[in-house]
């Protein structure tokens, strides 16, 4: 009978930690970054078809970056989570926070199951309040831990220098247009080559507080987001 | 199912590629708290349980130039008793497409919440919504579901409606309890009242008709209803509880203020002071 190595319980988990951030890093990033009206969700993806930012439910919003396959389930369980959830009690007590709370207990028991594989993502659920004041955005990593962000969260392979540009440039109480546009600047700052990103790379939604209908979620496509980029618009109609 | 993950909130179910379909996704988890799981389960026995539930009653839908109307009285009644005065029978499905019920009000509520997340469901998993005619397929399964209830006494019968992008015009569909579905021409009415109220629409109704004036003749059909059915409720002007309209355009599905609806019920309450039976017709 063979005995398996030892490998110290360390080494396994910065084995897979490893490999999970290598994986993450190979993807274009995601911004999440709240603005007057709302949340605005902007990721660079030159898929118009394979989404990285979802609806989840009336005012919770979906991101991630990472391997397409993984997300993408993580993205349909927490859809079935939250119209379950809706389903057997009541829409007004399906939150962000216990859908943050369900990805963190899947992604944590799997990272550290040693079973499979970790998930290679990190996503992010942002949950829009009444006020500016009382929106939410949590940022989940592979491994499960979870952390509470204000205004703005960035994921992806140059999350950091995405984040520096995003500190230095941010205010409270931004428009939509100047929104759009610091988030595109920000991704363009990525530390490659210099870039401009049009609207043929640009997955672009938002979480609208002053939509009137319960779901609040739009994409915003075409020419309006063209509209944003160019930077005329204030408009009132996403 | 000894899942580890059953522990994490989101089982290994949650995580199964595969169905879009929110009530077959609900039959895998939790089947017990599907409308027709009473039925399977025997707990309701055998005879009549039609007086469990109070019964609503007059629905009324007709299709104008770039959309379609649907109205509902406000009435429930349990017997000879009004069990509600102020129910609420017409709804948007979605945000483009409307359903109204008739037939056990709690059968039918419960049956409307399952469409609506259906529905919802679906546009969110796939990116995009249902087709029309989708939706109202996927109404008559959900209602299939039902027929054990609809056996015993219970039956709700929807009429549902919607704008219909890809072919520019409003879309009307009916029901039978077994789940057929049958899509009506112009204009259609469900419920215990519907006799009158389509009779009275079939003489009112043009296919020229603007929004307004099919909201008029909608109200129209419901008040002639009341007039004939003791189980349809008129407009009551001292409460000011009036019938809830939806339409359903290009625009999306909007519903009707009743500060709106209450304007149109004084003209034709004003219009019935000198002609009680309502408008008339030509004879040629």
């Amino acid at each position: 009978m063979s005995m398996p190595f030892y490998v110290a319980p360390e080494q396994q988990m910065k084995d897979r930690a490893d490999y999970a951030r290598k994986g993450i890093a190979r993807g274009r990033s995601v911004i999440v970054i709240d603005y007057a009206d709302g949340i605005l969700f902007v990721a660079e993806n030159r898929s118009q078809a394979l989404h990285k930012v979802s609806e989840i439910y009336d005012r919770i919003g979906f991101a991630a970056v990472g391997r397409y396959n993984e997300f993408e389930n993580l993205r349909i369980a927490g859809i079935r989570h939250a119209d379950f959830r809706g389903y057997s009690y009541d829409r007004s007590d399906v939150t962000g926070r216990a859908l943050a709370n369900a990805y963190a207990q899947l992604l944590g028991t799997i990272f550290s199951s040693g079973g499979e594989k970790p998930y290679e993502v990190e996503l992010i659920v942002a949950e829009l309040g009444e006020t500016p004041e009382t929106d939410q955005i949590y940022r989940l990593t592979y491994d499960g831990s979870v952390q509470d962000e204000d205004h703005y969260a960035v994921m992806g392979g140059s999350a950091d220098a995405i984040a520096q540009t995003l500190e230095e440039q941010y205010a409270t109480g931004l428009g939509l247009a100047a929104a759009v546009q610091l988030a595109v600047r920000a991704l363009e700052s990525d530390g490659a080559e210099p870039r401009q990103l049009g609207v043929g790379s640009l997955e672009v939604a938002i979480l609208d507080r002053r939509r009137t209908q319960p779901r609040k979620f739009r994409r915003i496509v075409g020419p309006r987001l063209a509209e944003l980029l160019a930077g005329s618009a204030e408009g009132t109609q996403p | 199912m000894s899942d580890y993950r059953d522990h994490a909130g989101l089982s290994s179910t949650f995580l199964r590629a595969g169905t879009s379909s929110f009530t077959e996704f609900v039959s895998l988890i939790a089947p017990q708290t599907l409308p027709g799981a009473r039925v399977a389960s025997g707990a309701l026995g055998t005879g009549s349980a039609a007086h469990l539930t109070a019964h609503a009653t007059t629905i009324l839908a007709l299709c104008y130039q770039g959309g379609v109307v649907m109205a509902g009285d406000r009435r429930a009644t349990a017997g000879n008793m009004i069990a509600q005065n102020d129910i609420q029978k017409v709804f948007a499905a979605d945000e483009q497409s409307l359903i109204g019920i008739a037939g056990a009000a709690g059968i039918g509520i419960e049956l409307i919440g399952l469409f609506q997340l259906e529905l919802e469901h679906y546009e969110k998993i796939e990116g995009a919504p249902l087709s029309t005619i989708g939706k109202a397929n996927r109404l008559s399964t959900i209602l299939r579901q039902n027929l054990g209830l609809a056996m015993q006494g219970l039956a709700a019968v929807p009429l549902f409606a919607g704008w219909d992008d890809a072919e520019g015009r409003g879309r009307i569909f009916s029901y039978d309890p077994v789940g057929g579905r049958y899509e009506e021409r112009a204009y259609h009415a469900i419920g215990s009242g519907s006799i009158f109220a389509r009779g009275s629409v079939k003489k009112l109704y043009r296919d020229d008709f603007t929004a307004e004036e099919a909201v008029l003749a909608a109200l129209q059909g419901l008040y002639d209803a009341a007039e004939d059915d003791s189980a349809t409720g008129g407009p009551d002007l001292a409460r000011r509880i009036y019938p809830v309209v939806w339409t359903a355009s290009l625009d999306g599905a909007e519903r009707i203020g009743d500060d709106r609806v209450g304007e149109f019920i004084d003209q034709i309450v004003a219009g019935r002071r000198t002609r009680p039976d309502g408008p008339a017709a030509p004879v040629l």
